[in-house]
């Protein structure tokens, strides 16, 4: 990562909210257009760090730097945690893609065919032109959230964070979001920080995984962090990495011994795991 | 009878009528405009605290003989900057506080207006200050109005944008570098311009009515932003002009004695609401019919 600037690079970062740590001297750092999962369970502090990135959140101590050497603003697109977008506003989908582009900007927007044709472009990008003109809140969470993904890329940002945006969404949605989302990283060249509860979405995507547990991090390629020894170090206690039917379940240690109960009472329903 | 006024000649030559068209015009553009803003950020009862709050300084303005315009805006803008202090402060109980403020402001109003009554100066303010009464607006307050008007429009227009943007999403405007607090901050000014304007023309207790009546309806119909409010501007409009030209009317129903203006305006503003239901419930079924391939009904 010598040559390029990285997209983000995080370092020792440390945050505490009313006396209690938060995040734990986490580190890792994003190239261009990598594709990065951020794991962990509720309360493991993934939105703390995504709002930490942001500027929203001070660190206690550590660093956090983006690719123009900045904290927050331009050069971050960002989709919040299980927004519910009013479906009181007069907002068509096309209005929320174009407030992405320049809705800081004081003033009425004047027409103008290159800011029209920009929003058109991000719509198609996404596939969101055949609801492009309805009203926002009255769309399904799939499609909104496609339409916060173009919202969050229009601006052609350097990274682009996303909070569970896989929460809620039926299977297929959640593949087809994921699937949009790696493609366009690779095509805008924009580094994706994406946080979920579960990584197996995101197992065929990511190019790296930074792994959080109770504010503390590991980050590498996902075949190298989500194993027992590397886990259970960073749980501080004894956890298995279990396979079961092609998914990954992490799971304590007790409730691991459960699972291969189950899988020998019912061999033919649990065949795979390891 | 509507088409019977504009052919009264008396109408349009009769100064109190052109000060109430005037006025009356300021405030449900003003209101048009500020109210879809305060709709959109769910904040319809901070709105109407704020008007109620506003008749107490009306009736201190009363008390003292000053221009009651100010009093109203004085006393909305004071305590709209001390809510939007709360709102920073993120008070948890913020409609409670909202809720305490009405009370407290309300009563100061009770003080204020029996003083009105019992020291005599001006006969009928409470009438005045709390229902309206726009053909005893003085001439003098027109320019105050209009310089009110312009300037709400001129901040609002300023911060059009960003405020779609913070009512979309405060942290999706945030994460724009957009400092959000100035913004609502200037929504709150403009929040207590308008609200000065309405108790003027239809009275402190009713403003909530034209602040919040023509956009509600407004905002259930329009496809687009910039639609909304021209749609609560017709709206409001024509619910304060058709209003005053009504209650000009209602000197021949019942001889000598006018209806109040505030009545119809706000009765207009009801209908055109219930009108507006009645249609976007009537699109939405038959956007429903055209997905689900139902026969029309």
């Amino acid at each position: 990562m010598s040559t390029v600037a990285a997209a983000l690079t995080v370092e020792r970062a440390c945050v505490e909210l009313g006396g209690r740590p938060i995040l734990r001297e986490v580190s890792f750092q994003l190239a261009p257009g990598e594709f990065c999962g951020l794991i962990g369970s509720n309360g493991s502090g993934k939105t703390t760090l995504l709002r930490a990135i942001l500027g929203f959140v001070r660190l206690d101590s550590g660093q956090i730097r983006l690719a123009d050497g900045t904290t927050a603003g331009r050069l971050v697109g960002y989709v919040p945690q299980k927004i519910a977008l009013d479906p009181g506003l007069p907002l068509r989908a096309r209005d929320v893609v174009a407030l992405g582009l320049d809705g800081a900007r004081l003033g009425p927007a004047l027409p103008s065919r290159r800011r029209a044709e920009q929003v058109e472009q991000m719509l198609h990008a996404v596939g969101a032109e055949a609801f492009a003109d309805q009203r926002v809140g009255l769309l399904s969470g799939g499609q909104q959230q496609r339409v916060l993904v173009a919202h969050a890329l229009v601006r052609r940002p350097r990274l682009l964070l996303l909070d569970e945006p896989l929460a809620n969404l039926d299977v297929r949605s959640t593949a087809e979001i994921v699937a949009l989302l790696r493609r366009l990283s690779r095509e805008y060249g924009a580094a994706v920080l994406l946080s979920a509860h579960d990584m197996n979405p995101l197992l065929p995507a990511m190019d790296r995984i930074v792994y959080l547990a109770h504010g503390s991090a590991v980050a590498g390629k996902a075949e190298e962090v989500v194993r027992t020894e590397v886990l259970s170090e960073l749980y501080g206690y004894h956890v298995d990495v279990v396979r079961v039917h092609g998914r990954v379940v992490v799971v304590a240690a007790e409730a691991s011994d459960q699972i291969r109960a189950a899988v020998a009472r019912d061999p033919v329903h649990t065949a795979s795991v390891p | 009878m509507l088409m019977s006024v504009p052919s009264n000649p008396g109408f349009w030559v009769n100064e109190p009528v052109r000060v109430a068209l005037t006025v009356g015009a300021g405030a449900a553009l003003v209101c048009a405009v500020v109210g879809c803003a305060t709709v959109m950020r769910r904040q319809a009862f901070a709105g109407h605290a704020l008007a109620d709050v506003s008749s107490a300084g009306g009736s201190a303005a009363y008390l003292l003989g000053l221009n009651p315009l100010l009093g109203f805006l004085g006393m909305a803008a004071a305590v709209a900057v001390v809510m939007e202090w709360a709102d920073m402060r993120e008070v948890r109980e913020r409609d409670l506080l909202t809720g305490v403020v009405l009370g407290a402001g309300l009563g100061l109003t009770a003080l204020l207006l029996y003083f009105d009554a019992t020291m005599g100066s001006v006969s009928g303010a409470a009438m005045t200050v709390l229902f309206g009464s726009m053909f005893t607006i003085p001439a003098t307050i027109v320019p105050v109005a209009l310089a009110v008007a312009g300037a709400a429009l001129v901040a609002s227009a300023i911060i059009y944008r960003p405020l779609l943007l913070s009512a979309l999403a405060a942290d999706l405007a945030r994460a724009q570098g957009l400092r959000v607090r100035a913004v609502t901050l200037t929504h709150a000014v403009t929040l207590a311009l308008a609200v000065s304007l309405a108790a003027m023309t239809v009275g402190a207790i009713l403003a909530t009515a034209l602040l919040i009546g023509p956009a509600a309806a407004a905002l259930r119909l329009a496809r687009r932003p910039f639609e909304a409010l021209v749609l609560a501007a017709l709206i409001g409009l024509g619910a304060t002009w058709g209003g005053i030209a009504l209650a000009y009317e209602s000197f021949y129903w019942t001889p000598g004695r006018g209806w109040p203006v505030s009545f119809f305006i706000v009765i207009l503003i009801f209908v055109a609401y219930l009108l507006s239901s009645w249609a976007a419930t009537r699109r939405g079924a038959r956007r429903g019919a055209a997905l689900y391939g139902c026969e029309g009904a």
